[in-house]
C-alpha cells in the first residue's frame, strides 16, 4: 500500500511533534524563536520567578525595532519607557547568553527582515516569535508563526510550544501579473476575496505560477500578510530562488552542513494529491493595484473601483458604517484623486530592497508633492546600506524625499512616528486597523509603487500612470 | 503564570455587537511600553473608551453603569490581528474572566486560555440571542459552566455547548499552565534536539 500524500506543511509539522497529546495540542519543538523589546520583558520575568533557564540560548535571537526612533539613532533614547524595554531586552539577552542586535548594532533591524537577510531562517525549520507577522518567515518554506508572551516563556524554557494542529488550506494563483502588480496587490487581493477572517484556524500554503515566479522578498510580502486573513500562517514550497537567497549568508550552513540541508531541503514539496481541508484558485489576470477604503485589511478594492457596499461584502452594516465613518469615505466612493497627507513605505511587510527599488523606479525624475509628508523607512540597516550603494538614496533625495533609519517606524504607533489624527495615509504596511498608525490616524493600505504615485501626486492615483 | 481556577461563572455580561475586534482597539500599541504585567485594564478599549483628553465617551459600553460583570460579550471575529497578549491582560486585568463571540481569531484565543480567561464560542443564532436578551435587560445573567462546557442565559433558559480541548479544560479547571507540564518532557526535548540538523 501506498503512503498518503503528504503536503510540504505535514512534512515540517510531523517531523517537529515531540508528543501528541490526546484530545489536546501537540508538542511542538521549535528551531528559531526571535525575540524584541515588547513582548518578552514579562517572558523572562516569569522564567526568574519559576527559577528556570533557556533551554538551547543559541536558538533565540534579539533584536530592538518596534520602540526605536527613526532619526537620530546614536543618541539615547528619550521616552523612559521605551528605554526602559530596550534596556531590559540587552540585559535578559547578556544574562541568559542569547545574541543580541540592538539599536545602532550593524545587524539591527525588524525581526522579520533581519532573520532572512542573515540566513538564520531556513527552509524546513520551526520558527515563533511573540509578533504576528512572524508568518513571514514561511516564504522560506518554513512553519512560521506569532505567539503570546506566555507562549515566549515556553519556547525559552523548553523551546517547545503546544499547539493543536491547524487545518491546512491551499490557495493557487496562476497567470501572468499584469504591469504595476506587484506582490502586495497580490496579497491584499487574496485577503479582500477571504475576508480578515477567511483563513482563521488555517496554515496555508500559497502555490502556482505567480509564487514560483516571484522574488523571496516578494513571497515575504505575500507569507507576512497571511495572519490579515485570520492564517496561522503561510508558506511557499522551497525552490532554487530559496536555495540562491540563503547560500552564502552570514547564519547560513556552509561546505558540507549546505550539501545536507540543501538535499533535505529539496524534499519539501507537497505531494500530488495531498489533502486540503480548504483550496482557492485565483487568476493573476483579475488583479488590480490594490488599496484599502476601510479598517481591516480585508477592505481593498482595485484601484479604479468604487467602494463597495456593506451588503456587496457580506459584512454587517453596523460594522462597515463604523468603518466608513472613522475612515470619513461613503459607499461608491471613487478611490482615485482621495487627498492624501502622508506617505510611508517601510515596515517588515515591504520594507525590503526590492520595495524601495521599485518606489523609486516611479518618483525617479519626479518631485514630492508639497502637501505631503512622506516618511521611508528601511527595514534593517542592510537595506539602508544597499538603499545608499544602488543611487536610490540620491533619486530620493533628488525628488526632496529624505531617508530615516531602520525600525518599525509608522507601522504601528508605538515610536515616535505617529500619523495625526484625521490624516490620510498611504501606507506600505499591513494594517490599517483604527488608531494602528496613531490615535484618528487613517490608513489606505497598498504596494509600494501606489505609495510612490501617491507621494508624487498628492492624491491616490494609478501608478500604471506613471510607468 | 499560574491563575485562578476556572469551573463555573456565573455573572451579567458587558455587550459588545462590533465585527473584528482587533488587539490594537483592545489595547493601542502606544500601551505596550511596559516591562511588567501591570495594569493593563486601565488602558482597556482606550480609544474607544477616552477622548484624546482622557474624558469618557458616554455612548461606549464600558462607560455605561448599566453594564457590568465578569464576561464579555463581542462581536464575530474577536481579537484579530496583532498577537500581544497584552491586549488578552488588559482584559483580565479589567476584570473579565469570559469573553463570548461566535468566532475567534486564533492567536487571541491561544494567548486567553494561557491566562485564565475562557473564550467561548457559539453560534450565531445563539449569540444574538445573548445581545438580545441583554439589550431586553441588561441584568440578565449568563452561567458559562467548563466542566459541563455549557453556556446558558439565566432566566431564559436558552443554552448551547461549546467546545474546548480535554487538555485545555482539565488546566483551566485546575489552575495549571502548559510551562509545568513542558518542563516534565525536558529528556524528550533534548533527544529531539540532538537530531535535529539545525
Ligand atoms: S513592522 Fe509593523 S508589523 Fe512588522 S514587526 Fe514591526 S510593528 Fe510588527
Amino acid at each position: 500500500m501506498s503512503k498518503t500524500p503528504a503536503a510540504l506543511f505535514d512534512k515540517v509539522w510531523d517531523s517537529h511533534v515531540v508528543r501528541h497529546i490526546e484530545d489536546g495540542p501537540d508538542v511542538l519543538f521549535i528551531d528559531r524563536h526571535f525575540i524584541h523589546e515588547v513582548t518578552s520583558p514579562v517572558a523572562f520575568l516569569g522564567l526568574e520567578s519559576r527559577g528556570l533557564k533557556v533551554m538551547f540560548p543559541e536558538k533565540t535571537f534579539a533584536t530592538a525595532d518596534h520602540n526605536t526612533p527613526t532619526i537620530n539613532q546614536h543618541l539615547p533614547v528619550q521616552d523612559p519607557l521605551s528605554a526602559n524595554q530596550l534596556k531590559a531586552l540587552e540585559s535578559n539577552s547578556a544574562k541568559y547568553g542569547i545574541s543580541h542586535w540592538g539599536l545602532g548594532n550593524p545587524k539591527n533591524g525588524i525581526v522579520h527582515v533581519v532573520g532572512p537577510e542573515n540566513g538564520i531562517t531556513l527552509p524546513g525549520m520551526t520558527i515563533v516569535c511573540g509578533d504576528s507577522h512572524t508568518s513571514t518567515h514561511g516564504a522560506f518554506g518554513a512553519i512560521a508563526f506569532g505567539i503570546g508572551t506566555s507562549e515566549v516563556e515556553m519556547v525559552l524554557s523548553s523551546q517547545c510550544i503546544m499547539q493543536p494542529r491547524p487545518k491546512k488550506m491551499r490557495i493557487k494563483v496562476n497567470g501572468k501579473l499584469g504591469k504595476g502588480i506587484v506582490p502586495k496587490d497580490v496579497v491584499l487581493y487574496i485577503i479582500s476575496k477571504l475576508t480578515a477572517a477567511g483563513a482563521t484556524g488555517y496554515f496555508v500554503e500559497f502555490a502556482g505560477d505567480v509564487f514560483e515566479n516571484m522574488t523571496m522578498e516578494g513571497r515575504m510580502t505575500v507569507c507576512n500578510m497571511s495572519i490579515e486573513m485570520g492564517a496561522r500562517g503561510g508558506m511557499i514550497a522551497p525552490d532554487e530562488t530559496t536555495f540562491n537567497y540563503i547560500k552564502g549568508r552570514e547564519k547560513a550552513p556552509k561546505g558540507e552542513a549546505w550539501d545536507k540541508a540543501l538535499a533535505y531541503w529539496k524534499t519539501l514539496k507537497t505531494e500530488e494529491g495531498a489533502f486540503f481541508d480548504k483550496e482557492y484558485e485565483f487568476s493573476a489576470a483579475d488583479i488590480e493595484p490594490m488599496i484599502t477604503y476601510g479598517t481591516n485589511p480585508g477592505m481593498g478594492i482595485g484601484i479604479t473601483q468604487h467602494i463597495p457596499s456593506a451588503k456587496q461584502i457580506g459584512s454587517s452594516k453596523a460594522s462597515f458604517d463604523k468603518s466608513l465613518a472613522y475612515m470619513d469615505f461613503h459607499e461608491d466612493d471613487n478611490m482615485i484623486g482621495k487627498k492624501i497627507d502622508y506617505v510611508f513605505i517601510g515596515s517588515c511587510t515591504n520594507g525590503r530592497i526590492e520595495d524601495f527599488r521599485a518606489f523609486a523606479s516611479v518618483i525617479k525624475g519626479r518631485k514630492k508633492a508639497d502637501h505631503v509628508t512622506a516618511w521611508i523607512v528601511p527595514g534593517s540597516h542592510i537595506v539602508e546600506q544597499q538603499i545608499k550603494d544602488e543611487g536610490i538614496l540620491d533619486i530620493l533625495l533628488a525628488a526632496g524625499f529624505q531617508l530615516r533609519q531602520p525600525g518599525c517606524s509608522a507601522c504601528l504607533a508605538m515610536n515616535d512616528d505617529k500619523i495625526p489624527a484625521g490624516k490620510y495615509a498611504v501606507s506600505t504596511s499591513n494594517r490599517n486597523f483604527e488608531g494602528r498608525q496613531g490615535p484618528g490616524a487613517r490608513t489606505l493600505l497598498a504596494s509600494p509603487l501606489v505609495a510612490a504615485a501617491a507621494a508624487v501626486t498628492g492624491f491616490v492615483t494609478d501608478p500604471r500612470e506613471l510607468i | 503564570m499560574a491563575y485562578d481556577k476556572f469551573t463555573v461563572l456565573k455573572s451579567t455580561a458587558v455587550p459588545m455587537p462590533i465585527e473584528n475586534v482587533d488587539t490594537d482597539q483592545i489595547i493601542p500599541a502606544r500601551f505596550l511600553k511596559a516591562t511588567e504585567r501591570k495594569g493593563f485594564g486601565d488602558n482597556l478599549f482606550r480609544d474607544w473608551r477616552y477622548e484624546n483628553d482622557g474624558t469618557p465617551k458616554k455612548d461606549f459600553v464600558l462607560n455605561n453603569p448599566i453594564y457590568t460583570g465578569k464576561i464579555l460579550v463581542g462581536g464575530k471575529n474577536f481579537g484579530s490581528g496583532s498577537s500581544r497578549e497584552h491586549a488578552a491582560w488588559a482584559i483580565y486585568d479589567y476584570g473579565f474572566r469570559c469573553v463570548v463571540s461566535s468566532f475567534f481569531a486564533d492567536i487571541f484565543k491561544n494567548n486567553s486560555l494561557n491566562i485564565g480567561i475562557l473564550p467561548v464560542q457559539v453560534s450565531e443564532a445563539f449569540l444574538d440571542k445573548i445581545f438580545k436578551a441583554i439589550e431586553a435587560n441588561p441584568k440578565t445573567e449568563l452561567e458559562v459552566n467548563l466542566p459541563e462546557q455549557k453556556i446558558t442565559i439565566v432566566g431564559d433558559g436558552a443554552s448551547e455547548s461549546f467546545e474546548i480541548n480535554g487538555y485545555k479544560k482539565h488546566n483551566m479547571t485546575n489552575g495549571y499552565d502548559d510551562i509545568d507540564y513542558l518542563q516534565s518532557l525536558s529528556s524528550d526535548i533534548k533527544t529531539h534536539a540532538e537530531k535535529s540538523i539545525y
